[in-house]
């Protein structure tokens, strides 16, 4: 009973804060209520015993991800009134397709076949069981090679997102490190003899 | 507590070994001065030949498993392997000098293309949905930066990026219809998916049905199929026409592994229902990449549509749901891979700094001045239109031959019918190089020894292959058996 409540409040949220993300105007709302929806989905999984997963949804989109996108729409001077141009346009035909697909896929997920009959819920965990350890134990070895290869996608990331956007160019002003540490006193610092206040009257 | 199992790593050793070729390169690259870039090329060059080797040297006598059965090492893969090192070599040497004439020669280039091999190998030896859509992702990612590293060019970014959201949007598809899959039988490893879906199948095969349309459409888009085809011709002409000679052969390979390991190996049960979406796909990419090839004037674009085209054949053969059927793909995916690197390793010769020569208009009167080059063309275009004596006409044949196994006549007579109506457009590149009147500017063609050698023994290769195509097709027939 407490867990359907549970459930119920975080599923309505989620949706709700997400129908908001997509509608409303202001981008820093928008991305504002994406952390709600994320923190909403944390909460979904959690009841799903999945506490490693909704702790790493929050760290990790919540705490860097979207911080970093309100960093960038803060600093984007973005002009959301061009963005929308030809969205009612496009809207009655973008209604349509969805609705097809819709229904199409209500008829499908609404049947017996996803009933909870067939699809039976997992039996619940001891209390003492740790799913990070149980995702520990197979990401190293059964999954170590997704895993690497995961890794190398992100390092593709960075080499995409490096050779796409740095120029060298001789106008840019940076610092050098090495520079600033080999600096002698002499190169800042002038002493200048100058008569104190008190010689003067 | 689980006891920690050592995974049997010398399967995945090609892998491991072109990974840290290619970091090698990478880091090489960095402090390379300017004037000896070249090294860049040779070190990617050297890296694919110490990953062929490393392939011919793991290989199996019969096929071997590891990563709890993730991953797999058939005979299907190495094959289609070493065929993908030895065809991105070409495609490495054949845009060097295109590269350095439009001041794009960056190691990024090499660099690149390799994580996108290393993409490829692994969506081939994949043997769980998540290895494919993690090596698919790999490749993509490559694929959208090479086709953008160009920054000065409009149409480069243009075509990265619809390319970039189609291309996500396929993926999305992809994993959804993944995901549908994993909720339904509990497992992402194909061996147990095939076993739980064999279960399933006298229950309902309904939420089965519903996952596969989705990993249909994600995969069709992926090889470019009608109606899901059209980032590909904007994207061959807008990158830079190194990166469509790169596009246009290895991923092929690629896509057909992918499409073997989710369709047969996966949903070999539910063949019913996927040969059907099959037929229409591959019908509807022979009408469509067949007519409108022969409406274009960019020679980019029009090998684009002629891909398309290209691409319903090989879903022939793969629908055709028979061991021979898919070595004729499998054949057909090889050398149609052969056949187009030989086409646009001519084109991309022809490219001039500051213009590029893109246009069918641009090849006329090219027999000429340079007769040898557009004897390869004529090769490569008799080879795609599916002439005899060239490879493309014994393709052809064996992939018809699989359909009519099954007997579905009409569906190859569907397909002689658009590849003669396709000979118009390849037979129109012909007369253009050898019986119009030269263009007023004089062509000549940069004679790197090294291409001329390679780009030669490519093009002979189609007419080789043609005549003695059991060597080869024997293989294809050993991946399958």
């Amino acid at each position: 009973m407490i867990e359907a409540i549970v459930f119920y409040f975080f599923a309505v949220l989620s949706v709700t804060t997400a129908t908001v993300v997509v509608t409303v105007r202001n981008p820093i709302l928008a991305a504002l209520f994406l952390v709600l929806t994320f923190f909403a989905s944390a909460a979904i999984w959690m009841t799903l015993e999945a506490e490693f997963l909704a702790i790493t949804l929050v760290l990790v989109y919540v705490g860097a991800v979207m911080v970093l996108f309100l960093f960038v729409v803060m600093m984007l001077d973005i002009n959301i009134a061009r963005m929308r141009e030809g969205f009612s346009r496009v809207l009655p035909l973008g209604i349509v397709v969805a609705v097809i697909m819709l229904a199409l896929m209500w008829s499908v997920v609404t049947s017996d076949i996803f009933s909870l009959e067939v699809m039976v819920k997992p039996a619940p965990r001891a209390a003492d069981y740790s799913n990070t350890k149980a995702l520990g134990g197979v990401l190293y070895t059964d999954y170590v090679f997704a895993f690497e290869v995961a890794a190398v996608i992100l390092l593709v990331a960075i080499i995409a997102a490096i050779s796409l956007t740095m120029r060298k160019r001789p106008q840019t002003r940076y610092q050098n490190p090495s520079d600033q540490m080999k600096v002698q006193k002499a190169d800042r610092l002038r002493i200048v003899k100058m008569p104190s206040s008190g010689e003067e009257s | 507590m689980t006891e920690f199992v050592q995974p049997n790593l010398i399967p995945a050793l090609p892998e491991i070994v072109m990974l840290v070729m290619t970091c090698l390169v990478l880091v090489v690259d960095l402090f390379l001065p300017q004037e000896k870039r070249g090294y860049s090329l040779f070190l990617a060059v050297a890296t694919l030949v110490l990953t062929a080797l490393t392939i011919i040297a793991v290989a199996p006598v019969d096929s071997i498993s590891s990563f709890g059965g993730s991953f797999l090492l058939d005979q299907m893969a190495v094959t289609l392997k070493l065929a993908i090192c030895v065809i991105t070599i070409l495609v490495f040497v054949y845009s060097r000098d295109y590269l350095t004439d439009h001041d794009i020669y960056k190691g990024e280039y090499y660099v690149l293309g390799l994580f996108a091999v290393l993409g490829m190998m692994i969506m081939i030896s994949a043997h769980s949905f998540l290895l494919i859509y993690l090596g698919l992702e790999l490749l993509s990612l490559s694929l959208y930066a090479m086709i953008a590293f160009n920054r000065k060019s409009l149409a480069a970014s243009e075509a990265a990026m619809k390319y970039f959201v189609l291309g996500a949007m396929a993926s999305g598809l992809l994993l959804y219809g993944i995901s549908i899959f994993y909720g339904v039988t509990g497992t992402l490893n194909i061996d147990q998916f095939a076993q739980v879906v064999n279960d399933k199948m006298s229950e309902n095969p309904i939420p089965l049905a519903f996952a596969m349309t989705f990993i249909v459409v994600g995969l069709s888009f992926k090889m470019g199929a009608v109606p899901f085809h059209m980032w590909l011709p904007d994207v061959y002409q807008g990158s830079p026409t190194s990166v469509t000679l790169f596009i246009g052969t290895a991923p092929k390979i690629a896509g057909f592994a992918m499409a073997m390991r989710l369709l047969v190996d996966g949903l070999g049960d539910l063949y019913a229902d996927w040969s059907q979406m099959l037929i229409v796909l591959a019908v509807a990419s022979m009408v469509i990449g067949n007519i409108i090839a022969i409406a274009q004037t960019n020679f980019k674009r029009m090998l684009a549509y002629s891909t398309i085209s290209h691409v319903g054949f090989i879903l022939l053969g793969i629908l055709s749901g028979t061991a021979t059927g898919y070595a004729s793909a499998m054949f057909y995916t090889l050398t149609y891979a052969i056949t187009a690197s030989v086409a646009f390793g001519v084109l991309i010769l022809l490219n001039r700094r500051g213009a590029e020569a893109e246009n069918i208009s641009d090849l006329s009167g090219l027999n000429d001045s340079n007769d040898c080059y557009a004897d390869l063309l004529a090769i490569a275009m008799f080879s795609m239109a599916g002439l005899p004596p060239t490879v493309g006409f014994y393709a052809k044949l064996s992939v018809l031959q699989s359909v009519v196994q099954i007997d579905l006549v009409w569906l190859a007579v569907v397909a002689v019918l658009f590849s003669v109506i396709g000979l118009f457009y390849y037979l129109r590149i012909v007369r253009v190089m050898y019986f119009d009147k030269p263009l007023d500017r004089e062509v000549t063609i940069k004679q790197a020894l090294d291409v001329k050698i390679l780009l030669s023994a490519n093009g002979l290769s189609l007419l080789g292959l043609g005549i003695f195509p059991s060597g080869l097709m024997a293989y294809c027939v050993l991946a399958f058996s």
